[in-house]
């Protein structure tokens, strides 16, 4: 049992990191029906960027992630104005080639730029575990989750009481209606893809410090999150951080349990198992919109 | 379109690909120099051709999945791992003949196609995306922790042979990969034509209409997914039998974006456009990015020794991306446009 109860702790924790990941990819998809396969990959050369900020150029960590935050506004706004506002209209297929293609453009930079190294993010966080009976949970993983919850809270603080946001809701719903009430679509994509870069970057940042910084965090983005978000429903944003834990409990216990019996690794493919389950029950998640489909 | 003033005077005529006598000599001179190639390049390039042949029957299978049916699949490689398993495990460990264990293992991948093919009967799009990225990676991880397989350790593969003769050399291989191409592609090409393919892309175009007017759709879903691993599949068998030597990590989901990648770049949904994206591509990749590369390494002191493999990539995704947004159409329309303006020279209009 209290083994069970360590996997299971873990695991929430760790899907905190995944649901803000999942958060950033139904941010967009809400706004844009784009499903961005590429927001590992931006998660990945982000913190690449902080580790370099931190370490090779001796900034201090506070000032190297509020640059990373900026970079990520900034490279979501050109990335959104330049390679996915000429692709509106386009088939699906041609999206998830952009995306794809995008990501494995960042790959290619990232390895061109700090090589296939593994290297250790600088401490930011304090090392003491915390204790709460027979568990243990390093205090990083508790910053982390807080992180994310935080971020959750403010962005649906954000959504439900600004202006701004409630513009982006209504984008999501129906552009025309938007358009005709005076909002700019064009512009929400642009918010939401800054946003969700920089959701991708915090991310990024926090599970480089857990872990390390290597571009095997790429595969955050399509082996955790998409399970996540399929979980939660495409279009829900409670739902990809809900999304994101079940992801992260499956993980650490299934592969807690299992791993020894095959011989590792299981608990990589278990998210996609789970996605798979997902798809032939409900493909429209657990709080995703069933669309009704006319000819 | 066909230019004005000719019209067709017998059922063959109608459905000949092949129209002109131009054409038959056009055909007859590629059909040589592809024979004679190996005569005057070297073994680097014959190697090159080959792995283009393979690579070009994974990605006109993917394309009469994706390009003709519309059902993404982003899992074509995971679909030749299949291929190159069971044609290595039959005739490594079985003993079967290679001319028996290829089909077998075009069968096999076309078969395990079909499991992971059915979620599309209920689902589409990005839904669909997502249940073949999950067949690339659970696959491979199927594969990897098979230990009769070979696991992490890869699998050497015998050459293959027909009869008593052995496809050993580089030479000898590139003919037999010359000889599948050629019947996959025409077999790709002609498919389009029959009612089967209208059916697949009634069903791309919109597939519940097409349901409506009569249109099958559980068994022409199925039946793309089908023949598109099937061709994965024999694939498969080739790159186990051309390398001798297979390894799970040969097999990435990276790969199957760039096939994806190669049917955007040619065009999507022409046969043409899947040759010319995938021959385009591989020479881009394999002959132009160590180039690029060597000069890139002259002149920066700072990349380092993986330079080769992060050009390349960065050179296929940055062309795709630019085919994306620039002509989405592809190569296959560049063709057109250019044979159009030839037969209207020089009346433009």
């Amino acid at each position: 049992m209290d083994l069970f109860l360590q996997f299971f702790a873990n695991g929430i924790m760790t899907g905190g990191i995944y649901g803000l990941v999942a958060l950033g990819l139904v941010l967009i998809y809400k706004s844009s029906r784009v499903l961005n396969l590429a927001q590992g990959f931006f998660l990945m050369i982000l913190a690449w960027l902080a580790w370099s900020f931190a370490v090779q150029f001796g900034l201090p960590m506070w000032l190297s992630i509020l640059l990373v935050l900026a970079v990520s506004v900034i490279t979501g706004l050109l990335v959104e104005r330049f390679i996915l506002r000429p692709l509106i209209g386009q088939p699906i297929l041609a999206i998830i080639v952009v995306t794809l293609a995008l990501g494995y453009l960042l790959e290619g930079i990232s390895i061109m730029a700090w090589g296939a190294d593994t290297k250790g993010m600088p401490k930011f966080i304090p090392d003491e575990a915390f204790r709460i009976g027979s568990v243990t949970i390093a205090q990083q993983y508790v910053w982390a989750f807080a992180t994310a919850i935080v971020l959750f809270v403010l962005l649906l603080l954000f959504f439900r009481y600004t202006k701004w946001g409630l513009g982006m809701q209504i984008v999501s719903e129906d552009q025309q209606v938007a358009r005709s009430m005076g909002i700019s679509v064009k512009n929400v994509f642009a918010q939401t893809w800054a946003f969700s870069l920089v959701m991708a970057a915090m991310a990024g940042i926090l599970y480089a410090s857990l872990h390390a910084v290597t571009n095997f965090n790429a595969l955050i983005g399509l082996n955790k999150a998409l399970p996540a978000i399929l979980l939660g429903g495409l279009e829900s944003l409670p739902g990809a951080l809900v999304g994101g834990l079940i992801v992260g409990i499956f993980e650490s216990v299934g592969g807690g349990y299992i791993d020894p019996l095959v011989g590792g690794g299981f608990s990589d493919v278990i998210p996609l198992v789970l996605m798979l389950i997902i798809l032939l029950i409900r493909p429209s998640g657990i709080f995703g919109w069933q669309r009704i489909e006319r000819i | 379109m066909r230019p004005a003033g000719i019209y067709d005077t017998s059922y063959a005529k109608d459905l000949a690909i092949v129209r002109t006598r131009l054409q038959w000599i056009l055909l007859a001179a590629f059909l040589a120099l592809l024979i004679s190639l190996p005569l005057f390049m070297g073994r680097n390039w014959i190697g090159t051709f080959s792995l283009t042949g393979i690579v070009l029957i994974a990605v006109l299978g993917l394309h009469i999945t994706t390009g003709l049916c519309g059902q993404i699949n982003l899992g074509q490689t995971s679909f030749m791992a299949v291929g190159a398993y069971t044609s290595a495990a039959l005739t490594a460990k079985v003993g079967l003949p290679f001319l028996l264990a290829l089909p077998i293992a075009g069968i096999m991948a076309g078969m395990v196609g079909l499991i992971f093919g059915a979620p599309s009967l209920k689902i589409k799009g990005f839904y669909l995306a997502m249940s073949t990225l999950a067949a690339q990676f659970i696959l491979v991880w199927i594969i990897l922790h098979t230990n009769s397989l070979g696991g992490a350790i890869g699998m050497n593969v015998p050459y293959a042979s027909i009869g008593g003769f052995s496809f050993d050399s580089d030479t000898k291989m590139y003919y037999l990969i010359i000889a599948l191409v050629l019947i996959a592609g025409l077999a790709a090409l002609n498919l389009t034509r029959t009612r089967t393919g209208r059916a697949f892309t009634a069903i791309r175009d919109n597939d519940l209409a097409a349901e409506v007017m009569g249109i099958n759709l559980f068994y022409y879903k199925l039946l793309a997914f089908f023949i598109g691993c099937l061709y994965a599949g024999i694939a498969g068998s080739l790159w186990a039998h051309y390398f001798s030597y297979i390894q799970p990590l040969q097999f990435t989901l990276k790969n199957s974006a760039w096939y994806l990648g190669m049917i955007i770049v040619g065009g999507a949904g022409s046969t043409l456009g899947a040759v010319l994206g995938t021959v385009s591509i591989n020479l881009l990749d394999t002959k132009f990015a160590p180039f690029v590369s060597g000069v890139l390494t002259q002149y920066l002191p700072l990349v380092r020794s993986n330079v080769t493999y992060a050009t390349g990539t960065i050179l296929f995704a940055l062309v795709i991306l630019i085919f994306l947004i620039k002509q989405p159409r592809g190569l296959a329309h560049w063709w057109q446009i250019i044979k159009t303006s030839y037969r209207l020279w020089p009346y433009g209009y």
